[in-house]
């Protein structure tokens, strides 16, 4: 090549004229075999764990499937049905349990003529939660307003009842299932995010009393586990207040689930406080915004956006905490569960087993989801910032 | 709208002065502040004050004379001397106490291994390995805890044979339905030979810190095994010399129980199996985020200084991560501790099922045992955090 550059006059030996005939590239290290080998023989250590997943694989999830597919009791009036018998042998899960106390399950012990109260409550919390999670929904202040005022409201009289309006009072001993988880972890969020904003807000404050006082219930709170906190609400505020009030058990699990709920949602408000650049508080107020004016249009705004996704994983955290209603006294879903899987009626060897199954699965649906709801938002907000 | 006269103006300075009391930030800030105050402060003297009425009425005792009175309960498992007839309130507290340690501090162990493996296993090149730890992960998070301790305790170990149809294990043990029994090391002069492990290990931290004042004693591998000779020789000599034996005292079956051995609780077990298995989730969460948060550069460079990955992770990538990996490690221990108190779901006498239960419920005294519940976990909080703190700053790589 440097010949040719150099100039005419310099002597060349060899110039091509035709194009060089087509060569078929050579195979690219490709196909289902060299993946096998990348990805599970790479290494003898590689290939060993390769084989050993496989044996796992191989003696767990066969008769897991058989358990709760193959082998399992779909309908039935009983425990006989469940029972090892002539054409099932080992019998897997006992579905027809798990069908018979569905409803139990739902509404609890909540009266049967009644139910439909539940049912328009679950679907307003849909809609509410719909309202809110849909990110370009329209008009989602509206949405805040029912989610966080009137929806409490309106779920309070339509589930307790009122006698002025003519629905009958129904006492709170008779909540239960996953009714009473979905109160409690509503209750949780629709009081936490408003109380953690503050308590967030305080934290950072420059007054050091308000500074204190939130550093001192934060930290408080986040250093012993819920069932002390429960315990707190369930033995020690009935003793805070005038007999005359004497607030019942369920009231008082909402008070616990909200203080720990409320340190917890603290923190994670505080984390996204601290992302927003300080410029945008000091642009704030050189357009001389008053303190809650700034946060209100130009800080919570933002700071609440990158939040979300933290917001969400704290809402899964506090779902599953809301288990823990159980220890005082409380028919949650899974005390429901507790409930119905010692029935003689249905004491089987395999009752348990389902019992907890059917839990799990349901927990996990409604978990897996939400954090699949909070990466996608994660994903979305890194790609507006790399615009 | 005069007093926004713009700064450096004559005005500005007589301006500030004209600013209304009530408008001042100072002041605001003081007038706020002891509103909150004096609000804080009613709601505590109300609160008293219905405290004391409802006690006098309820006729309940308030102090703590209840900490020196006979408990006369039972406790299934005790690592100190206990008896109901004999011990107090208090000394049931202390065996609270020590059974939620002794889970948190095996617990605490068991998960940092679990879920260091998974965590590096999610990052692992073998397909298979990255999926089943991913499912791991996904699975047990998602799943609430008090329903993993139900379902170890009710659908596993209570479904496991009774004692006439015990697993043997191998080495002598016996799995059933009333717990794990296993072989008690009954150690002769272990004391001389625990007082050597700990000289050794004080004189090769001092090895280590020696090293680091005055400069390399050794390069590399040589620091190691230095290191490791100096803690392993001193109790193996001390062992030698004194004459160390150890025998078992083996579980025997007997017609209707086993007698014998080293008796683990079933609650203690399915605690155990829970609490390990879903913290070991987190953690290895933890884990997978520290190793992606050093830069892929840094694992190219081990690479192209010719280290396996093996010898990449040990040298370059897990020191790097372990200060990303360490806050939220910390986290996940006191979340350990704290869930402990899940205990009460199966009846394990940990300190909320003993004290914040049954003493609470003998005496009703529920102020006092509840601020000492609380009392006693936050302390266990902050000195964990205290622990790793220093654990972390000790860690961290001197920056640049």
């Amino acid at each position: 090549m440097t010949d040719l550059a150099a100039g005419p006059e310099s002597h060349v030996a060899f110039v091509r004229t035709t194009p060089a005939p087509h060569v078929a590239r050579p195979p690219l290290p490709g196909g289902p075999l060299h993946w096998v080998r990348a990805n599970l023989f790479a290494t003898p250590l590689d290939g060993a764990l390769t084989i050993l997943v496989i044996l796992l694989a191989w003696w767990t999830v066969p008769p897991l499937l058989d358990f709760l597919i193959f082998d399992a009791v779909w309908s039935g009036s009983g425990r006989d049905a469940c029972l090892p018998s002539a054409q099932n042998p080992d019998p897997g899960a006992c579905w027809a349990f798990v069908r018979t106390w569905f409803s139990f399950f739902i509404y609890g012990p909540y009266p049967l003529a009644e139910r439909w109260r539940v049912d328009v409550f679950f679907a307003l919390l849909v809609f509410g939660t719909a309202w809110m999670l849909w990110l370009d929904a329209p008009r989602r202040d509206l949405g805040a307003a029912f989610f966080f005022l009137a929806l409490p409201t309106v779920s309070f009289v339509l589930l307790r009842g009122s006698t002025t309006i003519g629905l009958e009072v129904i006492d709170t001993a008779l909540w239960g299932g996953l009714l009473v988880t979905l109160v409690v972890a509503s209750v949780g969020i629709v009081v936490s995010l408003p109380l953690g904003i503050l308590l967030a807000l305080g934290r950072r404050s420059t007054m050091p009393a308000v500074r204190l006082l939130s550093i001192g219930f934060i930290e408080l709170v986040r250093g012993v586990p819920l069932i002390t906190v429960l315990f707190m609400a369930s033995v020690m505020l009935p003793l805070f207040v005038p007999p005359a009030w004497s607030p019942d058990k369920l009231l008082r699990a909402l008070v616990g689930i909200a203080i720990f709920a409320s340190a917890y949602m603290a923190e994670v408000v505080r984390a996204g406080l601290a992302s927003i650049p300080k410029g945008q508080y000091e642009a704030a107020r050189a357009l001389g915004l008053g303190y809650w004016r700034m946060l209100a249009l130009v800080v919570l705004p933002q700071a609440l956006r990158v939040t979300i996704p933290n917001i969400v994983n704290n809402t899964i955290a506090l779902f599953k905490d809301t288990t823990l209603v159980f220890f005082v006294g409380i028919f949650d879903f899974l005390r429901t569960i507790e409930i119905a899987r010692v029935d003689p009626a249905w004491a089987t060897p395999v009752t348990s087993t389902t019992g907890y199954a059917f839990a799990a699965i349901c927990y996990f649906v409604a978990c897996h989801f939400m954090s699949r709801y909070a990466t996608g938002i994660e994903r979305r907000l890194a790609a507006g910032d790399r615009r | 709208m005069s007093e926004r006269a713009a700064p450096g103006t004559a005005a500005s300075a007589s301006a500030v002065v004209d600013v209304p009391l009530w408008r001042r930030p100072r002041v605001r800030g003081i007038v706020y502040q002891a509103v909150l105050c004096l609000v804080v402060a009613l709601l505590a003297w109300a609160a008293i004050a219905n405290v004391s009425e409802n006690l006098a009425r309820a006729n309940i005792a308030t102090g703590f004379d209840f900490w020196n009175v006979t408990a006369g309960f039972d406790i299934s498992q005790t690592l100190i001397p206990y008896s109901a007839q004999a011990s107090t309130y208090g000394r049931a507290f202390w065996v609270g106490l020590l059974n939620t340690l002794l889970v948190a501090v095996l617990g605490i162990v068991l998960a940092t291994v679990l879920g260091f493996l998974i965590g590096i296993g999610r990052l692992s090149h073998n397909f298979l390995v990255s999926k089943l730890c991913g499912g791991y992960v996904e699975l047990i998070r998602n799943v609430p805890l008090l329903l993993q301790l139900l379902f170890w305790y009710n659908a596993v170990l209570k479904a496991l044979p009774e004692i006439r149809e015990s697993v043997a294990l191998p080495g002598g043990g016996y799995l059933n339905n009333r717990g794990l029994f296993l072989p008690d090391p009954q150690i002769a002069g272990g004391g001389a030979v625990a007082l050597a492990l700990v000289a050794g290990i004080v004189l090769a931290i001092g090895f280590r810190a020696l090293h680091e004042r005055i400069g390399p004693l050794g390069r590399g591998r040589g620091r190691t095994v230095v290191s490791t000779l100096l803690v392993l020789v001193p109790p193996l000599a001390t062992a030698v010399v004194v004459g160390v034996s150890v025998t078992f005292a083996y579980p025997e079956m007997g017609r209707f129980n086993i007698r014998g051995g080293l008796e683990v609780l079933p609650e203690f077990v399915a605690l155990l199996t829970g609490l390990s298995i879903y913290t070991a989730a987190f953690i290895a969460e933890a884990v997978r985020a520290g190793l992606m948060a050093v830069p892929k550069g840094q694992t190219e460079a081990a690479s192209a200084l010719g280290l396996r990955r093996g010898a990449a992770l040990r040298l370059v990538i897990v020191p790097q991560a372990m200060r990303v990996i360490v806050p939220p490690l910390t986290n996940q221990y006191l979340n350990l501790t704290k869930n402990s108190s899940l205990a009460v779901a199966i009846g394990y006498p940990d300190l909320v099922q003993i004290f914040t239960g049954t003493v609470l419920n003998n005496t009703g005294q529920a102020i006092e045992v509840v601020v000492v519940t609380m009392a006693v976990y936050l302390s266990l909080s902050l000195a964990t955090s205290a622990l790793m703190n220093w654990y972390n700053a000790w860690i961290t790589p001197a920056e640049r």
